[in-house]
């Protein structure tokens, strides 16, 4: 009966080709490690996103006059408000940290090289259209934080020589922030980006699955036709959509192997996250920042305006220039030399495992890099922490200066025939 | 042992993370309110009700959802905390308008609700504790961690009116004359000790009322955390039982 079923759906949509293709007969690598977890986990976070999102649309009211007012009914008279509340805030927070790791992941293994180009600009996409998302997002309780924030980053379109002004009048819909630029600002929070940001996952996903995943090896798993042993083929099961074309090395399909070990890291991951919405959900004034339960005001400037935490690497970088054009240009560039990294990595060994001693000490020193322009957006500037963020916008684009020139003729270590545990 | 250790391991990496608040520039003083003590939190709300509220409001919360976390019976607190003849399901909320709020006071008093969030529980603690007799003020008062305040000390009857204890300080090179305490002048009804529970009740209430969902969200999230944490093991064991084929 329940092959009947099956039978019926597969002959009008190909469900089972589907399932088999993509999940129980799809090799994947068998050495992922921890930093492969965080795929899976966007994926986790956007759901959450999309889900309390839905429910917090319900009670949401968006109007300069309604927003801040109905954000405290939700987290007071609505059942469970606040957690919706809490989850989609901590949400936004947790979907940057499992980004930024995703990302980095990408960067020691050499993701991004031939021939997963493409698969790295869809993510490069998806994170434009994430910082956009969580930008207009961030406005929409209306506190005092949502408005001077927006109104210092909206401002910045406003450095663009000659269209600039025009620019910036038409993302506001007004001369101010005002109700106009909430209204907008919602529709696009809510539906566009949304949608933009769900394609472009799936778009990342299918290009996946064409090249396959990388590993920490770097090493690929899918070989030459005929150029492999039959006693050296994994004992598994594999779609011919790859078989045919391929042979197969150090496989497993996905299913059940790395459904079950993403189950493993969901649930630790959801523990932390749990733990941030149930016990600190401001976390100290990072997830959720004090100035930002007063109601916007637009006649009174708080003492500091910082971007949520995401944000403070590149909004480092914009401060770090004293001209605003070059350095709403800096900023732009810093995401931008993100993208170009396939083509600016000339290195033909993926991982780091594999590559020159001066590589990992390049990459350790980006992350420094990062963490301490994230750091210095995020607090009151100092004439020291200027100093800083132009030491650290300097080797923000050195990492890739650098890449592009030792890459070229690396002295790398030899590469294992195959995987390594 | 598990549960402990992540709590551990997790309650470090926060405690690492540097403050982003730009802390006021004068040291807060810890308030040490507990939001499980009912009694203080209702102390707090009649002080509130008798103090606070003829100028400043809290128009997102209501009486009802007040009363019923803090053990205040609803006929109680109909009698004894309600002044204006509100119904028990409407919010705290005083008949000044803001329009009239601005012109009497020069700035409307802002709304207390969240207060408690966009400062802390030991800044309001601190500020409560902090005013002082400064005769060129139009109210006769300032405040240390709020300079130029524009209210009276409306605790002063049972406070008093406390004299500054200033001392010299060298800032940006100059010499400067800044009030660093104060010391009680006996006039109030209650004693120093007194005056620092009634504080600390006040602050209690209001960091109650910044997030009234704030004792449910903890019971909750043990359960959650609770449940993940078995999960988690069993979603481990059996990641091993299917990869033992791999291996």
């Amino acid at each position: 009966m329940f092959g009947k079923i099956i039978g019926w759906i597969d002959d009008r949509i190909p469900m089972t080709r589907v399932w088999n293709m993509h999940i129980a007969q799809y090799p994947a690598p068998k050495n992922f490690n921890f930093w492969y977890f965080f795929g899976s986990l966007a994926m986790l976070v956007l759901v959450n996103q999309i889900l309390t999102g839905i429910w917090l649309t319900m009670n949401f009211v968006p109007s300069s006059e309604g927003a801040f007012a109905s954000v405290e009914y939700i987290m007071r008279d609505v059942e469970y408000g606040w957690l919706l509340r809490y989850l989609h805030s901590t949400g936004a927070s947790a979907f940057f940290i499992v980004v930024y790791m995703h990302m980095f992941r990408g960067m020691i293994y050499g993701s991004y090289q031939k021939p997963r180009e493409l698969l790295w600009l869809f993510g490069m996409f998806i994170f434009l259209a994430l910082m956009a998302e969580a930008f207009m997002g961030y406005l929409l309780p209306w506190g005092q934080m949502s408005f001077w924030g927006a109104q210092v980053i909206i401002s910045l379109f406003g450095a663009i020589p000659v269209i600039g002004d025009d620019l910036t009048l038409w993302i506001r819909g007004d001369y101010v922030i005002s109700g106009a630029t909430l209204n907008r600002f919602f529709a696009l929070h809510v539906i566009a980006l949304p949608l933009v940001i769900v394609i472009l996952v799936f778009l990342h996903i299918v290009a996946l699955h064409e090249v396959g995943s990388n590993n920490p090896d770097g090493v690929e798993i899918k070989r030459k036709k005929g150029s492999v042993a039959e006693e050296d083929k994994p004992k598994f099961k594999f779609h011919e959509y790859y078989t045919d074309k391929k042979d197969i090395v150090d496989a497993i399909p996905f299913h059940p192997y790395y459904t079950v070990k993403d189950i493993v890291g969901v649930v630790g991951f959801l523990i932390l996250f749990c733990w941030v919405v149930f016990f600190m959900p401001a976390m100290n004034g990072f997830f959720l920042e004090g100035p930002n339960f007063e109601a916007a005001n637009p006649l009174k400037t708080p003492e500091h305006i910082f971007p949520v935490w995401y944000f403070t690497p590149f909004y480092a970088i914009l401060r770090a220039i004293p001209d605003k054009l070059i350095g709403v240009a800096a900023m732009g560039a810093s995401i931008v030399v993100l993208a170009l990294l396939p083509w600016l990595d000339r290195g033909t060994v993926k991982s780091v495992r594999y590559r020159c001693g001066f590589h990992k000490w390049n990459i350790a020193g980006f992350v420094v890099t990062f963490v301490l322009l994230g750091w210095v957006g995020a607090t009151p500037q100092t004439d020291m922490k200027t100093i800083i963020s132009q030491i650290c916008t300097v080797t923000y684009f050195m990492f890739f200066v650098l890449l592009f020139v030792y890459s070229k003729n690396e002295k790398t270590k030899p590469l294992p025939e195959r995987l390594t545990k | 042992m598990m549960k402990k250790l992540i709590i551990g391991l997790f309650a470090l990496s926060i405690n690492v993370l540097p403050a982003m608040a730009a802390g006021p520039s004068v040291p807060l003083m810890e308030a040490g309110n507990d939001l499980t003590d009912q009694p203080s939190l209702q102390r707090g709300a009649k002080l509130f009700m008798n103090y606070c509220l003829g100028c400043h409001q809290m128009e997102y919360q209501r009486y009802e959802r007040t009363f019923r976390d803090i053990g205040i019976p609803k006929e109680v607190g109909l009698e004894q905390l309600i002044f204006d003849g509100s119904k028990v399901g409407s919010h705290i909320t005083n008949a000044i308008t803001k329009d009239d709020a601005a012109k009497w006071f020069g700035a409307a008093p802002p709304d207390l609700t969240l207060i408690a969030r966009v400062k802390s529980p030991d800044y309001i603690y601190t500020y409560l504790k902090s005013f002082y007799k400064d005769e060129s003020r139009p109210f006769g008062v300032n405040n240390i961690v709020f300079p130029s305040v524009g209210m009276p000390h409306v605790l002063q009857e049972l406070q008093g009116l406390p004299t500054p204890i200033t001392e010299e300080v060298e800032e940006h090179g100059h010499t400067v004359t800044k009030v660093i305490r104060t010391e009680t002048d006996g006039t109030g009804e209650m004693s120093v000790d007194e005056y620092d529970q009634a504080a600390r009740d006040l602050t209690n209430f209001l960091e109650y009322v910044g997030e009234p969902s704030r004792l449910e969200s903890e019971a909750l999230g043990i359960k959650v955390i609770g449940f993940l944490i078995i999960l988690f093991i069993l979603a481990f064991m059996l990641k091993k039982e299917y990869w033992r084929d791999v291996h």
